[in-house]
């Protein structure tokens, strides 16, 4: 059975840029909220560290300094004028925050603390300065519910564990709704609407070791690009240096941000070589890469050499327990270190896509080289890619993404709803879904989704990490055919219809394939080293031919089609990079 | 510096390498399935290998991915900050991502938690509980008008209801109180929590209305105090002792 539904607009998301998109288009137009969680068990929930605006209010500070940041540590593949956008719009966004009751930490006179994070320099990389407005290490928490408690405060509409699955068009190519799974029923759901905004977050789940939750699994990318929507800049991807030792559970940056340091198996402070001036606190990148070259070397600490330590043993206690609570326990539970006493074991995490859904600074999706707009289709924080973070986001500017070109996005779409009609809904429209769903329940045996999936997510760990060669990629793009052959056959051993998860977490793992693949091909294609993204066998950045925005395009045969569009420059000149 | 490097991987060594080998591990879980089984729940077995340092969740999903599919539970982060996973292991309430393996093998029963409607297996119906929260208001109440920065708001002030911020949502307290369990009308020791946040908050305007809505047969005076809260809430918040600061604050004001 299929129930149809009918709104101006449905925002597929719940966490941080669903919600701050939901509080924008409620008020004005009829909005419908479809999240595969509860709102509160979305991934911004575990950001810790902070989110950074250039408030001046422990030290000086501006918004331009802030951009200037942004757009040397994305290793000047950031779209210009849009950083520069974020950080203007940040201090405002901040206070709005706060004035939703956010519990921000205070400094002696009341007003919000800040702190230090990597990468954030006073005028043009001078020295660190401090920029990350926080609370304890719950930020994402803090902003989470802050923004759970508004919606809640102006009734939105939500339709909580629904599974968005498709995207919808009128023959006309405008947007038209969504085709939804409801999880305690199995039934489909058509949302007809005018406008769709996609938040789904991230797909950290493509790697082995990861920071992400279990349902990060690029589901809007994913959607969208079946479609015909490209994903750009996907070969930038995030590993965060400091990941729990094999869980990848991470410890924030906020950690270094209040003093803490590397040390490798010797027990040197091995950043002091790789960024002389801004040493643990480089960007997050660079860090990752000292890492794996620490161990390369064979100074990797741990019985199997590879990991490193982080060392907080040395910091007032107070500062252990009332700044970074959440973290100290993490090393306690899940390591059973004692960090006051102990040293931490610590590796790189998959922590952020940089690349995603390409969008304007209106959260518009736009396709192309000259970057045309979708009508009524919209995308904010991580499964977007505006581009703000470039080749390697800095801490605590994703927090702020989603804040702003949330509201941004979630501002566009309302007045777009109010001046347009609602388009057609094709034939049989819950039909792609259907027949998908319908033949892996049918498969009485097959492949294993588990299996493919802890497959590909190692494969991804030795092939697409921290630092990539031609040789591997090449590799993971024979495995990932391979993959894709037998996801064809995977079956499920849950017939039912309530409560299926056996079921979504077969559909997620196709997700994640859609997100690998583009990830792979873009990767390959690109013989530079920029930001997150590293070839071992082409070590510089090259400007020349690479100062561009990868777009990739899934072919009708599945196949890969890669475009490019320019970088928006304008107001910095590329420069090396240097800590 | 070196050698207290050294000291310490020697100890970090020692755990890691006591830790490598697998345990057998056998879980115990009350199933309930109306699609497979009708209206009774039953009890499966299954007995898998398990790093000791693996969570309770790496376990039930050793047993979904690899013994029984159907087998349905919710969980997202996996470490302890979604409040997705909360389940009855042996008896206790916890988040099945934050109990370790070498804490409960070899053997250890799962339940759902109690007090809500079952769904499936270790799924039940949160409804109830977010209608619960829902009802104490739980968004900051302040219409003096927003100044151009922020509101200030001094170190101790914001210490004031620290504690309660930390809530996650997950349900672990007011599923182990009796009166929750007994009686249908009790809010529930989390929504008392979520009102705790912003009755302390000095930016609040919304106290009144708060305390009145607790201060009625649903609210607070249900509590008998009896600690199950607290001693089942995941992220260490003392929810009897936020309790009592609102009854008192009910009883200074006179309701
Ligand atoms: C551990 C950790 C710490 C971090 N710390 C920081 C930090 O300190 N500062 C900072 O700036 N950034 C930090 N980040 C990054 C930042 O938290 C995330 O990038 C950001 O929160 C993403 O928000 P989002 O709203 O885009 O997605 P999410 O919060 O992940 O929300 C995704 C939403 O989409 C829904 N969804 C997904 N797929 C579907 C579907 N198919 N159908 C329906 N709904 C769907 C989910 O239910 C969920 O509600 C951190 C990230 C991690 C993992
Ligand atoms: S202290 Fe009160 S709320 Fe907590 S479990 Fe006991 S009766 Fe319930
Ligand atoms: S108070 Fe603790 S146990 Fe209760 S819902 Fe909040 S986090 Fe969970
Ligand atoms: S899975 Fe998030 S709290 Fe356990």
């Amino acid at each position: 059975m299929t129930t149809f539904h009918t709104y101006d607009a449905v925002i597929v998301g719940a966490g941080g840029a669903g919600l701050r998109a939901a509080i924008e288009a409620a008020d004005h137009v009829r909005t419908a909220v479809i999240s595969k969680l509860y709102p509160t068990r979305s991934h911004t929930g575990t950001a810790q560290g902070g989110v950074c605006a250039a408030l001046g209010n422990v030290e000086e500070d501006y918004p331009e300094w802030h951009a200037f940041d942004t757009v040397k540590g994305g290793d000047y593949l950031v779209d210009q004028p849009e950083a520069l956008l974020m950080c203007e719009e940040a201090v405002d966004a901040i206070y709005e925050l706060e004035h939703w009751g956010l519990p921000f930490n205070r400094t002696p006179d009341g007003k919000i603390d800040q702190r230090r994070f990597g990468g954030h320099t006073r005028n043009h990389g001078e020295a660190p300065v401090k920029r990350a407005c926080y609370a304890a290490d719950r930020t994402g928490h803090m902003i989470l519910q802050t923004l759970y408690q508004q919606c809640v405060k102006r009734n939105v509409r939500f339709f909580n564990e629904f599974y968005v699955l498709d995207q919808l068009f009128s023959d006309d190519g405008r947007c038209a709704g969504v085709v939804a799974y409801e999880l305690a029923t199995g039934e489909l759901h058509v949302f007809r609407a005018k406008a769709v905004l996609y938040a789904t977050g991230g797909s950290g789940r493509m790697f082995k070791v990861t920071s992400n939750a279990h349902t990060l699994t690029g589901d809007g990318q994913a959607i969208l690009y079946r479609r015909g929507i490209p994903m750009q800049d996907m070969e930038f991807f995030q590993f965060h240096p400091t990941g729990v030792y094999k869980m990848g559970i991470l410890l924030s940056e906020a950690v270094r941000g209040e003093g803490g340091i590397l040390l490798n198996a010797e027990g040197e402070r091995f950043m002091e070589r790789y960024a002389p001036t801004v040493k643990d606190l480089a960007p997050r990148d660079m860090v990752s890469r000292a890492i794996y070259q620490e161990i390369k070397e064979g100074r990797g600490a741990g019985p199997n050499k590879d990991a490193v330590w982080l060392d907080v043993r040395h910091l007032p206690r107070e500062v252990i327990e009332e700044k970074l609570p959440d973290v100290t326990e993490f090393a306690r539970i899940y390591l059973g270190v004692e960090p006051t006493r102990e040293l931490v074991p610590i590796q790189p995490t998959a922590h952020y896509a940089m690349g995603g859904i390409p969008t304007d600074a209106d959260g518009r999706v736009v396709v192309g080289p000259e970057a045309t707009p979708v009508p009524g289709l919209y995308a904010a924080g991580e499964c977007a890619c505006v581009s703000v973070h470039g080749a390697n986001r800095l801490g605590t500017n994703s927090l702020l993404d989603i804040v702003v070109f949330g509201r941004r996005g979630g501002r566009h779409l309302a007045g777009f709803c109010r001046d347009a009609d609602l388009p057609p809904l094709p034939e049989r429209p819950e039909g792609f879904v259907r027949d998908l769903l319908d033949a892996m329940l049918a498969r009485e045996r097959g492949a294993n989704a588990a299996d493919l999936r802890t497959e590909l997510q190692d494969s991804m760990f030795d092939l697409a990490f921290v630092v990539r060669t031609e040789e591997g990629l090449r590799k993971m793009r024979e495995i990932l055919g391979g993959l894709r052959e037998r996801y064809a056959e995977v079956a499920v051993q849950d017939k039912g219809s309530r409560y299926n998860t056996d079921l979504m977490e077969a559909v997620e793992l196709g997700f994640l394939l859609d997100n690998a693949e583009p990830l792979v091909e873009a990767a390959l294609a690109r013989t530079e080293s920029r930001g997150a993204h590293w070839r071992d066998d082409f070590p510089q950045r090259d400007d020349v031919n690479w100062l561009k925005h990868s777009l990739a395009y899934k072919q009708p045969d599945g196949s890969v089609r890669l475009e490019y569009k320019p970088v928006r420059l304008g107001i910095y000149e590329p420069a090396e990079r240097k800590y | 510096m070196a050698t207290d490097v050294g000291d310490v991987l020697e100890t970090s060594d020692r755990r890691r390498a006591g830790a490598s080998g697998k345990v057998t591990l056998t879980l115990r879980i009350r199933r309930y399935n109306p699609e497979l089984r009708g209206e009774e729940s039953w009890w499966d077995e299954f007995t898998i290998q398990a790093d000791p340092n693996d969570r309770l969740l790496d376990a039930l999903h050793e047993v979904k991915w690899h013994h029984d599919g159907t087998l349905a539970l919710r969980r997202s982060c996996a470490h302890g900050i979604c409040g997705s996973d909360a389940v009855m292991v042996n008896g206790r309430n916890r988040l099945a991502c934050k109990v370790l393996v070498r804490d409960i093998a070899p053997k250890a029963t799962v339940e759902p938690i109690r007090g809500l409607p079952v769904l499936k297996d270790l799924i039940v119906d949160m409804e109830p509980f977010f209608e619960g929260y829902r009802s104490v208001l739980p968004y900051l109440i302040n219409d003096e008008g927003e100044p151009d920065r922020e509101r200030l708001q001094s170190p101790e002030e914001r210490q004031r209801y620290d504690d309660t911020t930390k809530c996650i949502l997950c349900a672990c307290c007011t599923t182990s109180c009796p009166i929750f369990w007994g009686d249908e009308g009790y809010v529930g020791p989390a929504a008392i929590v979520q009102a705790h946040r912003f009755i302390f908050d000095s930016r609040d305007r919304g106290a009144r209305e708060r305390l009145q809505i607790l201060a009625d047969k649903t609210g607070v005076f249900r509590c008998r105090t009896t600690f199950n809260c607290t001693d089942a809430c995941p992220r260490g918040i003392e929810v009897t002792k936020a309790i009592q600061e609102v009854k008192r604050e009910i009883l200074l004001d006179r309701f």
